[in-house]
């Protein structure tokens, strides 16, 4: 085998070794826990209800909703969102 | 350089296991670390897998023809342009491309999600470096690119003449980025399921741009293959029901069904068990597409066909459908809707509706693809489905599709009335059925599937428009803006919304085209000597005079010989177009032919001649009655045969050149009659833009940026208004200014 190959290969190989072990060498401890895995969820929920209520508000100001449904769905939807927002409270305390 | 290759394909390999078992090992013990080096493995692969394509690559660029792959499927003649395609026109370097997109992809992902999704990444990694594993292991064991030839010879193969056209240069990158990255969707939903998250929003969250980045590179490449279809496979259409084209197509129907229905499960937390084998499907079928096009297994135009990979193949994704439906069945307690549909008329059932439509399209499409091969094993005769079959089901379920798309844009979410129904149907209801009345009239009413594309697409278009405008007004009316700068920033703060409806104008642009140009066209198969003119259509169409050229190589070689017509166009006696379709012919290089015969024998490719426009397309392509030169080519053959040993390479290569240009003289001077096939086309060009506009509307809702901001604001607006609800402080400068507007009753949209 050409040793310039042989060289490089080796030089990769030890490369490749240091950054994939350099986790297992220097150990630090994982903050993140169950309970931020949680609240990750619940932001993600909390986003993705704001994105309801603001769609159910450009559908009511387009006229896909008439004033009287917008006011019933966005009275729901809060309230889904306080739910959120109370189990991210509660997760956060 | 070649040894150097094949270690790091080697390394990649071992690298792809140990990051398997290190993730999989780092989340059952709870062991991050194990969980980052795992991560690690997959940037290592990346880097390993760009260092060996590069390597690949500097390979075709400097003709190194100790590579076997870089012999058989370049040449020293090869435009650089396309010597750098080349290397994915090969069996090996295709999948090297695969596996090399792959690990980019996968690393992109991983170290966006670095800080988030704790439980289900490491189990996404050991998907995603399963994949790579499973590919590296094809190109170190089956198909290595690194094989070196034992002799070097002086000169390649040269790349196949149908792949020189500029589509291929981009177009199987864009197939297999889209692949490629239908794979972290597909890895995210085996990790949300094995560790019961696959309801969570925060995984959906953050794979939905890669979806939708998979189904944009896909549409690009499927539409790129239509394309070259249509400029160079000298045939005339753009779509022939191909398996190849068919496999590209199965996962773009099954993910764009998902890029509708995984919005009901973030909003509504329903439909987890469609979604999730939505998304299994579709990283599937990408496995699958990939299979069809590299296994030769159907016969298709695109014939890469190498048996060796098929039984690794079916394993693998036998492996992938077994274990997907078995992870879907023991989670499926985790996969129970957590609402129900509040009314059949709303969006979310509208959605439905469509991805019902999706999936039975690509149901059939599956069924026609594969049906050569359940008819063999069913009869012992293999019978293959033409493009009627596939028309049958596939153009009434498309009409549907196209009718969906301009509903959901007017209706609302959850529940939507009656009256405000029939307020905002009524418009575009009227624009449609007038448009079609007028086609109607117009002599439209023979083709009524057409004249129904017609009438759907323009509801599309006037739906959306209509959307389009009232968002403007509305936006006008609270901030003064002018109409442009309302319409930018409609659409800057919701791009998903309308990049979305700007893809369904676009898809309906698409079809109105598809639907005028196969309906309305008008095609002829037709002989023709010099001087006689015959009729397509409304079209005129004159074979004025033959051309021909031989094409030298920047290194002296002769490359081809191109015999072609003059083609003139008149409508009403007017001149409309001047066409010079031709087709050139490809030495083979099969020994055992003469010289001159060799250069007829080989690869023959057609240069069609096009005059395309807004209204339609005038098309041709041309062969030419090589029988007719036959005489001459067998006599220059003989005298070649008996000169054969007396004259020195230059010499014959001289006398070779000189016979080739008798021979295109001859032609010239008298023109034997010429096969025609001509078509006039309505409406092609609609095709092409309304892919353009798809793709806008895609780059409209995938892009990055300035979105967040806003989006960043409006939910501040939100928790505000939401924190006045529960009767706390708002928390966070953001929330508390808008807290402060929101008293003030400024809740802007």
């Amino acid at each position: 085998m050409d040793p310039i190959a042989l060289l490089v290969i080796l030089a990769v190989i030890v490369a490749v070794a240091a950054v994939v072990s350099a986790p297992l060498r220097h150990r630090r401890e994982d903050t993140r826990d169950e309970r931020g895995d949680r609240l990750e969820e619940l932001e993600a929920r909390k986003e993705a209800k704001y994105r309801e209520i603001r769609d159910a508000e450009m559908d009511f100001k387009t006229g896909k909703l008439s004033e009287e449904d917008h006011k019933l769905l966005d009275r729901q939807l809060r309230a889904e969102a306080m739910e959120v927002l109370r189990a991210i409270d509660e997760e956060s305390q | 350089m070649a040894t150097v290759g094949r270690a790091l394909l080697i390394l990649a390999l071992v690298v792809a296991i140990y990051g398997v078992l290190a993730s999989l090992y780092g989340a059952r013990r709870g062991r991050p670390e194990w969980v980052v080096s795992g991560r690690r493995s997959v940037y290592a692969v990346a880097a390993l897998c760009t260092g060996a394509f590069g390597i690949l690559e500097f390979a075709f660029l400097r003709s190194d023809f100790q590579f076997a792959t870089v012999a058989s499927h370049s040449s020293t003649t090869t435009p650089t342009f396309y010597k750098a395609a080349a290397a994915w026109s090969s069996q090996e370097g295709s999948l090297m491309l695969w596996v090399w997109l792959l690990s980019l992809w996968s690393s992109l992902v991983l170290f966006l999600t670095r800080r988030s999704l704790r439980r289900v990444a490491p189990y996404a990694t050991a998907v995603l470096l399963g994949f790579a594993a499973f590919f590296a292991a094809l190109l170190i064991f089956l198909e290595t690119p690194f094989g070196l030839n034992a002799v070097v010879p002086a000169e390649g193969n040269g790349l196949n003449p149908l792949l020189r056209h500029p589509s291929m240069m981009i177009h199987p990158p864009m197939l297999y980025s889209g692949y490629t990255l239908f794979a972290i969707p597909f890895a995210f939903a085996v990790g949300a399921l094995i560790t019961r998250q696959v309801g969570a929003a925060d995984w959906i969250r953050a794979t939905r741009r890669f979806a939708l980045a998979a189904w944009f590179f896909l549409g690009i490449g499927i539409l790129l293959g239509a394309r070259w279809s249509y400029a160079e496979l000298g045939w005339g259409g753009y779509w022939a029901w191909d398996p190849v084209e068919n496999a590209s197509l199965l996962p773009w129907l099954t993910g764009t069904a998902f890029l509708h229905s995984i919005m009901i499960q973030e909003k509504r937390g329903m439909l987890k068990i469609w979604n999730v084998s939505l998304v299994l499907a579709t990283g599937i079928l990408s496995i699958l597409g990939t299979f069809l096009v590299r296994s030769g297994i159907l016969d298709s135009i695109h014939a890469f066909g190498a048996s060796t990979l098929g039984v690794p193949f079916v394993i693998f994704i036998a492996i992938l459908i077994a274990g997907s439906i078995g992870l879907v069945v023991w989670r499926r307690e985790q996969l129970r809707s957590e609402n129900r549909l509040d009314s059949l008329l709303s969006r979310e059932a509208i959605f439905l509706m469509n991805n019902l439509v999706l999936v039975a399209m690509a149901f059939v499409v599956f069924w026609g693809t594969f049906w050569p091969l359940i008819a063999e094993a069913l009869t012992g005769n293999r019978r293959a489905l033409g493009p009627p079959w596939f028309d049958r089901y596939t153009v009434p379920l498309t009409l549907v599709l196209v009718l969906l798309s301009g509903i959901g844009p007017v209706i609302a979410w959850r529940r939507a009335t009656a009256s405000n129904a029939r307020r905002n149907f009524l418009l575009p209801t009227a624009m449609a059925l007038t448009l079609g009345v007028v086609l109607a009239l117009s002599g439209a009413a023979g083709r009524p599937l057409a004249l129904a594309m017609f009438v759907v697409g323009g509801f599309v278009v006037a739906s959306v428009g209509q959307e389009f405008w009232r968002g403007v007004v509305v936006r006008r009316a609270m901030t003064g803006e002018s109409p442009p700068g309302a319409l930018v920033s409609l659409v800057a703060r919701n791009r998903r919304r309308y990049g979305g409806y700007l893809v369904h104008v676009g898809m309906a642009v698409l079809f109105i085209g598809v639907a005028a140009s196969t309906a309305f066209n008008d095609a002829r198969d037709i002989r023709l000597v010099t001087g006689s003119t015959t009729k397509v259509g409304d079209y005129a169409f004159t074979y004025r005079e033959p051309t021909s050229k031989i094409s030298v190589t920047s290194n002296g070689r002769l490359e081809k010989i191109t015999l072609g017509a003059v083609m003139q166009v008149r409508k009403n006696g007017r001149l409309v177009s001047t066409l010079r379709p031709s087709r050139s012919y490809f030495p083979s290089r099969d020994d055992s032919l003469g010289p001159l015969g060799r250069f007829f024998e080989g690869e023959a490719t057609s240069e069609i001649g096009l005059k395309a426009g807004l209204r339609g397309d005038l098309w041709a392509a041309m062969t030419p009655d090589k029988n007719a030169l036959l005489p001459q080519i067998e006599e220059g053959d003989r005298v070649f045969a008996a000169a054969a040993g007396k004259l020195t390479p230059q010499v014959e290569a001289q006398l070779l050149g000189q016979a080739l240009r008798g021979i295109a003289k001859s032609y010239v001077a008298n023109p034997p009659p010429a096969t025609f096939r001509l078509i006039t086309s309505p409406l092609v060009t609609w095709i092409w833009l309304g892919a353009i506009i798809v793709f806008l509307g895609a780059l409209i809702a995938i892009w990055p940026g300035g979105g967040d901001r806003v989006r960043q604001r409006t939910q501040a607006r939100y928790a505000a208004r939401v924190a006045k609800d529960l009767g706390r402080p708002a928390r966070g400068p953001k929330v508390a200014a808008a807290s402060r507007s929101a008293a003030g009753g400024d809740a802007r949209t």
